[in-house]
């Protein structure tokens, strides 16, 4: 079969899978259904030959899914009620959002066909990686040396996040000072 | 530490053998990153996995007394800096910010290639690491405070 019935299958699923945790009650059950969005889009990775975004998104799925358990599982959780829904609204936002993809079918035509991007740097990358950097894996010398201003970048990201965070929680638990000398 | 803290004898029991296992595996993600799919990211969240397994079978307060925490933070901060500190020995070696001034050693194919590329992957795995698990134990803490335990 080609890759991309496999896709639809893939992708099918995942639809499924948020449709069911939208609607289950229990809020551990929909927890476990969002897993499956989250490990469609590993596999989709795995068919698309992307085995490096498959192994983070897989560790990342399973460390989000540690934290929602963790966050809610508690009996303290308050389950917000249901907002009632402006049908008049829902209707326009439908209606909407089919006009603009009517409108833009011409745009999505002009695309290339799928799997076949046509990027002369990604052809250079391809011929010259190995050589330029001597590195085997090109996805890390893209990441590492032809692009390593964005790995710079995502390392700021994730070092002031983590300065954000702790910052913050350090002042909420200050009020009871007594969690405060465990930081 | 109580005896109660944490999970069963079981889980501490096969977690005492499979967590070595787990950063092993993570060490050799990072170390390998320029030969096979992985490298810093993906290892560094193998490891903070393998600590985070530490910290639900053992208990918070077990983890405290294993290792010191805001060493941890520590490593995480230096690491940023060192990254930054590779890039500008990339300007003294070799004339451009974070240029790959080693690439000419090393046969392709083997562990010891690629100039910067497997230094920069230890240091991203260090830092994701450490910090992806000082922030789960920060959320923790903020729990039980939130709960007023």
């Amino acid at each position: 079969m080609p890759v991309e019935t496999w896709l639809i299958f893939v992708i099918s699923f995942m639809i499924l899978g948020s449709i069911v945790a939208l609607e289950l009650k229990d809020i551990l059950s929909s927890i476990i259904a969002i897993g499956i969005v989250g490990l469609g889009v590993s596999v989709s990775f795995l068919f698309l030959q992307a085995p490096d975004l498959a192994i983070v998104q897989f560790l990342f799925e399973i460390f989000a899914l540690i934290i929602l358990v963790r966050a809610f599982i508690k009996k303290d959780y308050h389950q917000e009620e249901p907002s009632r829904v402006n049908k008049i609204l829902v209707g326009v936002t439908i209606i909407t959002l089919i006009a603009v993809f009517l409108l833009s079918v011409n745009i999505f035509k002009s695309l290339p066909a799928f799997g076949k991007p046509l990027m002369e740097t990604s052809e250079y990358y391809l011929a010259n990686g190995a050589k330029d950097t001597g590195s085997a894996n090109l996805v890390t010398s893209i990441i590492l040396d032809y692009r390593a201003y964005d790995t710079l970048g995502e390392v700021t990201v994730l070092f002031t996040a983590i300065l954000g965070a702790l910052t913050i929680l350090r002042i909420k638990s200050r009020s009871k000072d007594s969690v405060e000398e465990q930081l | 530490m109580k005896q109660s803290s944490g999970m069963t004898l079981i889980v501490k029991t096969v977690t005492r053998v499979s967590v070595w296992l787990i950063i092993l595996y993570g060490i050799y993600i990072i170390l390998h990153g320029h030969l096979t799919p992985g490298g810093g990211f993906a290892g560094g969240v193998i490891i903070a996995l393998a600590f985070l397994n530490m910290m639900l079978a053992y208990g918070r307060d077990f983890i405290k007394k294993w290792v010191n925490i805001s060493f941890l933070h520590d490593i995480e901060s230096s690491s940023a800096a060192l990254f930054l500190a590779i890039g500008i020995l990339g300007i003294a070696f070799s004339g451009s910010f974070l240029a790959n001034f080693l690439s000419g050693y090393g046969t392709l194919f083997r562990l010891y290639s690629a100039g910067t590329i497997p230094i920069l992957n230890i240091i991203i795995g260090a830092k994701v690491s450490m910090g992806l698990f000082v922030v789960v134990w920060a959320l923790s803490i903020f729990h039980i405070d939130k709960g007023g335990k």
